[in-house]
């Protein structure tokens, strides 16, 4: 089916996951406060969804299934001033919940680190079993 | 499989199982954010008894019961992962300097030193 994965695999691609999460996240803040002139172009947040890829051994990574829009709806906003505002002053802001993209890019962060450190400690072990006898 | 279970013991058994566990951990800590996966970890004691039999070692492989459910089902715990993986590390490491010693008295055996 999927063959054999080594550590490499396994932890390997679960940071490439971990780094297209933290790409939506950082796509998310920067579009945080932006607004628009309608409510179907105001910027939804981003969200991948991750899912497990087994292989013949039990052996379990992860990748990006997809990655869909929040179903968070834009703020309605009265502000005549703006130059996007639509003929009865309302602009609409984009749908980010900032605090929430925050704590996501910790976790993000955290756990590539604990998969970075899986594969150093993968990678100290196989160069000692190399090494076997020496 | 009988010349090395001859030379080595179950050091060599014991390498094997301890590699498979470490891939084991290694999926649940690379799956710490997918919703309803299952941490998996595999009985090293009960795997090293099959494996000694000859059988599959794939009945010693259990799911974890987590310490506090999460609500989008899944069962990683990063402290037991990560105390397990360190723990699997040490022992692996431990196998591996009894192989070595091993192989060291033989090889002066050998050479007749």
């Amino acid at each position: 089916m999927n063959g054999n994965f080594s550590v490499f695999d396994i932890s390997g691609r679960a940071m490439s996951a971990q780094l297209v999460r933290l790409n939506t996240t950082a796509s998310n803040l920067a579009n945080a406060g932006t607004v628009a002139g309608s409510e179907a172009g105001a910027f939804r947040s981003l969200k991948p969804v991750f899912r497990t890829v087994m292989d013949d051994h039990g052996r379990a990574t992860v990748q990006i299934d997809q990655v869909t829009t929040s179903k968070m709806a834009p703020s309605k906003r009265h502000d005549p001033s703006n130059p996007l505002a639509d003929a009865d002053g309302n602009v609409w802001e984009a749908a980010v919940d900032s605090a929430a993209e925050l704590v996501e890019m910790v976790e993000t962060a955290r756990q590539y680190q604990n998969n970075v450190q899986v594969l150093e400690t993968a990678k100290g072990l196989i160069n000692e079993t190399l090494r076997m006898g020496q | 499989m009988m010349a090395s279970e001859k030379l080595f013991g179950l050091h060599a058994t014991a390498l094997q199982l301890r590699s498979q566990r470490m891939m084991m951990l290694a999926s649940n800590i690379a799956n710490a954010a997918t919703p309803n996966y299952k941490a998996r970890d595999i009985d090293f004691a009960k795997a090293l008894d099959l494996a000694q039999q000859g059988g599959s070692t794939d009945n010693a492989i259990s799911y974890r019961v987590p310490v506090q459910a999460s609500l989008d089902g899944n069962t990683v715990e990063m402290a037991t992962e990560q105390t397990a993986y360190a723990e699997n590390a040490l022992a692996y490491r431990s196998s591996l300097s009894f192989l070595t010693g091993r192989i060291n008295t033989l090889t002066r055996a050998i050479k007749g030193e």
